[in-house]
């Protein structure tokens, strides 16, 4: 018989806590404070920054002036166990973004799908979002991940 | 060293771990890297840069990967979404 998936949301809630913990040791404690406190992780260089939310599309942003530029819709798909579907764990989903950013931007974005703001994300929620990064970053001395 | 792959419903688990200046840890390493590239995983080292900033490095061969590093995570090839 195909085995197909079946939702357990006590093994998802052990595998997003596992998740938390790679994404601590790998990109730091203040990177995991964010994902706890806003649920996305962000980076940023010179020019750009992005937002990046588990299971939904990366947001990019002109780092100096804070404008919302375009959704890039990326994913990580793994079929190698259907009972436990495709989806990584969201931890692991945005880790894998933050690393393949950090890595290699111009591939990934060069892989992503690109729709104009709006298209999957709420807009306005993405400029609270991005807001309330700014002032919690301010508030901790220009933190960044 | 040791290689981790994300997985769904598990988070990462253990694929193969050893000290790559012995070379039957190294043969094991070897193998399990190339496997699981061959599985259409992308293989990404972190590590500190300047500063202490917190970074990632992808690799495509285990010759690429530093001598130095603890870890090496595999996840999922990104395809347009």
């Amino acid at each position: 018989m195909r085995r197909r998936y079946v939702r357990d949301t006590v093994r998802e809630r052990r595998a997003e806590r596992r998740a938390r913990e790679l994404l601590r040791s790998t990109a730091g404690e203040a990177a995991l404070e964010m994902y706890e406190r806003f649920g996305l992780l962000s980076v940023q260089n010179d020019r750009y920054g992005y937002l990046i939310y588990p299971q939904r599309p990366i947001v990019a942003f002109d780092a100096e002036t804070g404008e919302l530029l375009s959704e890039y819709c990326v994913r990580f798909r793994d079929g190698s166990d259907p009972e436990a579907g495709e989806r990584l764990p969201d931890a692991d989903d945005v880790l894998a973004k933050w690393m393949a950013l950090r890595a290699d931007e111009h591939e990934l974005i060069g892989t992503a799908n690109v729709h104009p703001l709006g298209r999957q994300l709420d807009p306005a929620m993405v400029r609270r979002d991005l807001a309330a990064l700014r002032a919690w970053q301010g508030e901790r001395h220009a933190v960044t991940v | 060293m040791k290689l981790l792959r994300m997985t769904p419903g598990k988070g990462d688990v253990l694929l193969a771990e050893g000290d790559p200046e012995v070379a039957e840890d190294e043969k094991r390493l070897i193998e399990e890297f190339r496997r699981q590239l061959d599985l259409g995983m992308w293989a990404a080292v972190p590590h500190e840069g300047p500063g202490g900033r917190r970074e990632a490095t992808m690799v495509r061969d285990f010759s690429e990967v530093p001598a130095k590093a603890e870890r090496v995570i595999f996840f999922p090839r990104a395809a347009g979404g």
